[in-house]
């Protein structure tokens, strides 16, 4: 497969301020590639420098083989879609649709075509004539998806554009969006600091963290091989307890729990010493005392889809549990002494 | 963010809307009491004096006259006694103002709207700086600002011993009771009228349409031409408006800095209320073909703004 962006080493730094230490990130053509991270983390600004609003202070951006880094914005086969759409507010909805095309000098006929092509596409074809101002947020939210399309640019970037949107609207929006991608063959660069959103949308993802990628990979390995602390807490909920490495053979950690039993898991390192474990709660079952690790019941909440239990193991360490609320499920009571066992997968150990 | 909207409409139909509707004349009255007293009672007594007959020194004889019209549109000789043609003495002075008047509003406009921009696009904290610098001249009385113009331009003045000394020119250039020196005060005296309203307007502008014009590949001029301009047109009307319409009666830079030959509008209508060459009516009915003609000229454009929306 083919890279269409290749980050290399961007560094960007405002004054004394670094909002980027030296990210390197390669999106494959056609990718749904999500940049996800908390507020501040440098999301936005990474997109603004592939977009060209922003100078890169070091480093390349390679856009399929060509260095775009010092190119002005308006000569990027790139085309963007912001946070608050941006529609151009005297302007019609098909005019908007159109502008890129304009510019590109297609003629009436075919800007006309083609932008309307666009708005069939986003299910907007009778509001072409109407002022984005006359459209609800959703639909505003749509016309600046077709007005980014349109031009048929290499690659899309999109800066939380379902962040304004209510939530029904947001997970119809995802699927939407998802199915687009996957239409239109467009490389799609998408931000945003909801990892549910990344998780369900995205080919690959990339977790930041203070102006550092943290870790690249599959939903699935983000969520189930995390690398460090921060993507195993930021990513889902998890257990974080601090253990120490008895042994670390290839992929296989054995570790000792605060309470003195050993397990074997999944590992991030190979140094040894005290690293933190993570353990994902839904990975965590309840048995009788004798299963598994011992523990005593503190707490049973109530989530609705799932019950928490929170339970505490022989030696003090706290946990929690999730288990499904299922029709012939045995609540325990606060107090019960019960047996946990690990499934396949349930603990990793982290590089941190 | 879903906050409810109040309702401003009466609640409890028919009753509420008669109390609404009594209540609205006294809440009214301040507004019909300024308007009445500042707008119409002057306008109208204008218009009253422009057809009644002048008194040699000044002041009105209370007997209906069409002279003051005639004397500005008809022709009839030095005595009287020829046959009546168009005049032209005064259309004249019109035209002369208009185009002066226009001059003034392009150039207040080509150096207002990039120092507006320049004034929008600072931090915030020091936008206000600005500002106050561009209305610190205006605490000093405009005839006052003007008459330093004089002292400026002059042929011994600091421009003329500059250009002396840089050897630029050779001999001192002769700028007072010119065209220029006219231009020069008016665009003076008016430039903020320009910047301040379109400050305003470039300060509203969202800077990310300008980002999504360029992401669009719209060079910066078509962004410029295509997407902030028709953005911010209508501060950039209003600032025509605010320099064009007092330009146009202004008396103050043309007879301080015009001499007799650059005459304008305002110096005209100035000079009927004088003393030794009054003749009221015939100023009143200056100001009354001045005030019909800026006002064709409002309803023109306003005619031609909503033939725009429409479409
Ligand atoms: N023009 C600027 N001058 C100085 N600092 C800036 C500027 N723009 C961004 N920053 C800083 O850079 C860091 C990264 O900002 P960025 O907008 O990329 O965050 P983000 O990850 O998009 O966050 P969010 O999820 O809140 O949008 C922040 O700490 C921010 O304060
Ligand atoms: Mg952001």
């Amino acid at each position: 497969m083919q890279t269409a962006i290749d980050i290399r080493t961007v560094t960007k730094t405002y004054g004394t301020f670094t909002a980027l230490h030296g990210v390197s990130l390669s999106i494959m053509d056609n990718e749904f590639f999500t940049l996800l991270g908390p507020s501040g983390c440098g999301k936005t600004t990474l997109l603004r420098m592939i977009a060209g609003f922003e100078d890169v202070t070091k480093g390349d951006i390679l856009l399929f083989g060509q260095n775009i880094a010092a190119l002005d914005p308006n000569l990027r086969p790139v085309n963007t879609v912001f946070q608050q759409y941006a529609l151009f507010p005297h302007m019609s909805v098909i005019d908007n649709v159109a502008f890129g095309l304009k510019m590109k000098g297609f003629d009436l006929p075919t800007r006309r075509k083609r932008a309307g092509e666009m708005l069939d596409m986003v299910h907007l074809s009778s509001f072409a004539d109407r002022l984005p101002a006359q459209l609800s947020g959703g639909q505003q939210q749509r016309v600046a998806l077709a007005r980014a399309l349109a031009p048929q640019p290499k690659v899309l970037l999109l800066d939380e554009p379902l962040s304004a949107l209510d939530l029904k609207l947001r997970q119809a929006m995802r699927m939407e969006l998802k199915q687009l991608q996957q239409d239109t063959g467009i490389t799609f660069i998408f931000v945003t600091h909801d990892q549910e959103e990344a998780l369900t949308m995205s080919n690959r993802i990339a977790v930041m963290s203070a102006g550092h990628v943290q870790q690249i990979g599959t939903p699935r390995d983000i969520y189930e091989s995390p690398v460090n602390r921060f993507v195993a807490d930021f990513i889902g909920e998890t257990n974080l307890l601090e253990v120490e490495v008895a042994s670390i053979t290839g992929d296989l950690a054995q570790v000792i729990l605060p309470g003195g039993h050993s397990i074997t898991c999944s590992t991030a390192t190979h140094d040894p010493g005290r690293h933190h474990l993570s353990i994902r709660p839904e990975r965590l079952t309840l048995g009788p005392v004798g299963t598994g690790l011992e523990a005593t019941v503190d707490q049973v909440i109530y989530l609705g889809t799932d019950l928490q239990v929170l339970v505490r193991l022989d030696g003090g360490t706290p946990l929690q549990i999730r288990i499904q609320n299922a029709a012939r499920i045995e609540v325990p009571e606060p107090g019960t002494r019960i047996g946990l066992q690990l499934e396949e997968g349930a603990a990793r150990l982290l590089a941190d | 963010m879903a906050a409810p909207t109040p309702t401003t409409a009466p609640d409890s139909g028919a009753s509420s809307d008669a109390t609404y509707r009594s209540a609205r004349v006294p809440l009214l009255l301040p507004t019909w009491l300024v308007i009445g007293f500042f707008l119409i009672l002057p306008v109208a007594l204008m218009a009253v004096y422009s057809f009644l007959t002048k008194e040699m020194r000044g002041g009105v004889i209370w007997e209906f006259s069409l002279a003051a019209y005639d004397q500005f549109f008809i022709n009839r000789g030095l005595f009287g006694d020829e046959p009546a043609s168009l005049e032209w003495t005064y259309i004249s002075v019109f035209g002369r103002s208009i185009a002066q008047a226009a001059t003034a509003t392009t150039l207040c406009l080509l150096i207002g709207f990039p120092t507006a921009w320049f004034i929008a696009t600072r931090a915030p904290a020091t936008r206000g700086v600005w500002l106050f610098l561009i209305t610190v001249p205006y605490w000093v009385n405009l005839l006052i600002r003007t008459v330093s113009l004089r002292f400026l331009i002059r042929e011994n003045g600091p421009l003329n011993d500059a250009l002396l000394g840089s050897g630029l020119i050779a001999e001192p250039l002769a700028l007072i009771n010119t065209n220029f020196a006219v231009q020069l005060g008016l665009f003076y005296s008016y430039l903020p009228f320009m910047v301040l309203p379109i400050y305003a307007a470039v300060e509203r502008y969202n800077f990310t349409l300008s980002e999504a014009a360029a992401d669009l590949y719209a060079s910066r001029w078509v962004t410029l031409r295509d997407i902030v301009l028709p953005i911010v047109k209508p501060g950039i009307i209003a600032g025509c408006l605010l320099v064009f319409i007092p330009s146009l009666g202004a008396f103050l830079a043309p007879n301080l800095l015009g001499g007799a030959k650059n005459f304008m509008i305002g110096s005209l209508i100035e000079e009927q209320f004088k003393r030794s060459l009054g003749n009221w009516p015939f100023g009143a009915a200056v100001s009354m073909i001045l005030m019909s003609l800026v006002l064709v000229l409002l309803l023109l454009y306003a005619r031609s703004m909503a033939r725009a929306e429409a479409r």
